[in-house]
């Protein structure tokens, strides 16, 4: 297992690289002058020249590219344009307030979708299957930074029970949490309902019904573990719609997070941000990823981490 | 399309006591008695006459400011003046335009790049998939590896810079996305190509001395066929969110033109007074997102040659 995860976080390498390079050339073509956005609009045109010089803005494509890899081996990943700090240091105070929203998100897709779906499918064809399975697929088409206003304005307007936006009051996190993971517990409600089917029709399920197992042991012994698995699945595939998520409902309530910043950096062409919150992303996607296949070989046997 | 070639492979063999029926009639019939489906095809088909004729439908121009369309106080109209008349159906917004006129012109927004776009992604997802599926060697791992780090780039933001390049307008915002999120349904058309791959019409056909791009296009592309559609209309939906969240951040279709996410980002601000700004435009988006899931929610389950015991 230790080969396989270094030989994983060996291969991440090259994608993060591949990404800087495109991510890079992006703003190259960007139409606005980082130059003239770091020198502020009054700016004579000699300040601006005397700056794009000082920050290499000058030389040619590959060569301000290797500089910045030169300096990212280092672990400087630069210096904002706008904000006049360190990259990193800003990355670093936004990224706790990312990962709370992730955590916290995922753990509302899970909390709700897997025992809606698995409700769903025991009361097959019943009312409260209807019933969740159509609140399932409202949650799967309303747009989540949508969700995210009618939240507020239900229980942080109407009925004040949670703040209208920000990170000072401990309920903070609950409506952007609810937001960031409605539409996911949907998804997973929707999936854990047709593998749980899938799972009731197999042979061990009735052979173990057969020999006088109780419901309650079937249900965690066979089941659940069998049907829990497309779940893990999903879960590897749904982390970059996810994290894409975040930065929408970072967005609607003005959380202070990885995305925010982001779109800023992208708004103000602050290059050397932009760079650096695009990577840290994609890194946090490609490390859910693997984590999501050493979860699923744990849990599933027949997996073999192999590849 | 060549039905008969399709059906002899496309369906399971038939079983003891089951006769067997041409693949597409199947298909159709299976699809007319899912209510869910039908539901949502019939939504599909309001939805698309509402944009079609939204300048005839629209009682004004999606432009234009009303004098008499904000209240004393300056604040946009609810739909119920105290008067009760029907001026605006749905009131106004912020600056005093009518909002179901705008709501129609939206659909057209949206549904026009949620099509199109989505025409692109499939083009792009099979073409490449299928090309790294049956070729194999260097061309497969070359593109798989693309793929692997186009699905680990945090796509809304690579969709954000591209369109802030590139000047958002929407024949830009259809590429932007039909660029950035092609990588699903090549991840699913590879895996498979992969195993159609092995099939022993393929076989066949290779001991035939047919051209491997001959095999690719007229033996292993008709299989594909089901998945494509399927992913056609699910992706649409997709499309559809993606360009209201666009728009939403403000780098979707430019103002004037009324799309349904830049006009939940300016009713944002009004959401306390005037909640409908908001309402209205999320649940238009919801309806359409809805439409194309119950529809390629059903297909699925028509195409599926094998009825799984599902529902």
């Amino acid at each position: 297992m230790w080969r396989y995860l270094a030989r994983r976080l060996v291969l991440t390498l090259p994608v993060l690289l591949g990404i800087s390079i495109i991510t890079f050339v992006l703003i190259y073509y960007l139409p606005a002058d980082p130059a003239r956005m770091y020198a502020g609009p009054s700016a004579t045109v000699e300040t601006v020249d005397r700056i794009r010089r000082e920050l290499g803005l000058d030389l040619p494509l590959w060569q301000q590219y290797t500089n910045y890899l030169g300096k990212l081996v280092q672990g400087d990943l630069g210096f904002s344009y706008r904000k006049q700090t360190p990259v990193l240091e800003l990355i670093l105070s936004r990224l706790p307030y990312t990962a709370m929203l992730i955590v916290s998100g995922i753990f509302v897709e899970l909390a709700l979708g897997l025992p809606i779906g698995l409700a769903s499918a025991l009361a097959r064809g019943r009312l409260p299957d209807r019933l969740g399975m159509l609140v399932a697929l409202l949650g799967v088409s309303a747009p989540p930074f949508w969700l995210g206003l009618m939240l507020l304005y239900w229980f942080a307007f109407q009925i004040p029970i949670f703040p209208l936006g920000g990170v000072e009051h401990p309920t903070s996190i609950v409506l952007p949490a609810l937001t960031a993971g409605l539409g996911g517990a949907a998804w997973y409600a929707r999936i854990m309902r047709s593998s749980t089917l899938e799972v009731l029709a197999a042979d061990y399920v009735r052979t173990a019904h057969a020999k006088g197992q109780s419901r309650h042991l079937v249900l965690w012994r066979h089941l659940l573990p069998n049907a829990l698995n497309p779940i893990i699945t999903m879960a590897g595939m749904d982390i970059p719609w996810f994290i894409g998520g975040v930065v929408l409902v970072e967005q609607v309530f003005a959380w202070p997070g990885l995305g925010r910043l982001a779109v800023e950096a992208i708004q103000t062409v602050d290059v050397p941000l932009i760079l650096g919150t695009v990577s840290v992303t994609a890194l946090i996607v490609v490390l859910s990823g693997i984590l999501v296949d050493l979860v699923q070989s744990l849990v599933d046997p027949r997996i073999r981490l192999s590849r | 399309m060549g039905a008969p070639a399709l059906s002899s492979v496309g369906v399971a063999p038939a079983r003891a006591g089951v006769t067997p029926m041409a693949y597409w009639p199947l298909v159709w019939r299976r699809l007319r008695r899912d209510r869910a489906a039908v539901a949502g095809l019939a939504l599909v088909a309001i939805l698309a006459l509402l944009a079609l004729a939204a300048p005839w439908l629209a009682p004004y121009d999606p432009a234009e400011q009303f004098r008499d369309g904000l209240t004393p106080a300056g604040q946009p109209l609810p739909s119920t003046l105290p008067e009760g008349s029907l001026r605006f159906l749905l009131g106004t917004d912020a600056v005093g335009r009518d909002l179901f006129s705008r709501l129609l012109h939206g659909a057209r927004v949206s549904l026009t790049v949620g099509v199109l776009a989505n025409l692109l992604t499939v083009a792009i997802g099979t073409l490449l998939g299928a090309t790294a599926g049956y070729w194999g060697g260097w061309v497969e791992t070359l593109l798989m590896r693309v793929t692997d780090m186009m699905m680990a780039f945090p796509t809304l933001l690579l969709a954000m810079a591209l369109v802030a390049i590139l000047k958002p307008s929407m024949g830009i915002i259809i590429a932007v996305i039909g660029l950035v999120y092609w990588t699903w349904i090549a991840r699913v058309i590879y895996g498979q190509v992969l195993i159609l791959r092995e099939r022993e019409f393929v076989t066949a056909a290779r001991a035939l001395g047919t051209p491997r791009r001959r095999i690719l296009l007229a033996h292993i592309l008709p299989h594909l066929l089901p998945t494509v559609i399927v992913w056609g209309t699910l992706g649409i939906a997709t499309n559809v969110m993606l360009e209201a969240s666009l728009s939403y951040l403000g780098i979707g279709v430019q103002p004037p033109v009324p799309s349904w996410g830049g006009m939940i980002q300016q009713g944002q601000a009004y959401y306390r007074t005037a909640p409908w700004l908001v309402v209205a435009p999320g649940v238009a988006i919801m309806l359409t997102v809805l439409a194309f899931n119950l529809l390629g929610d059903g297909l699925r389950d028509a195409l599926d040659p094998i009825q799984r015991g599902r529902d």
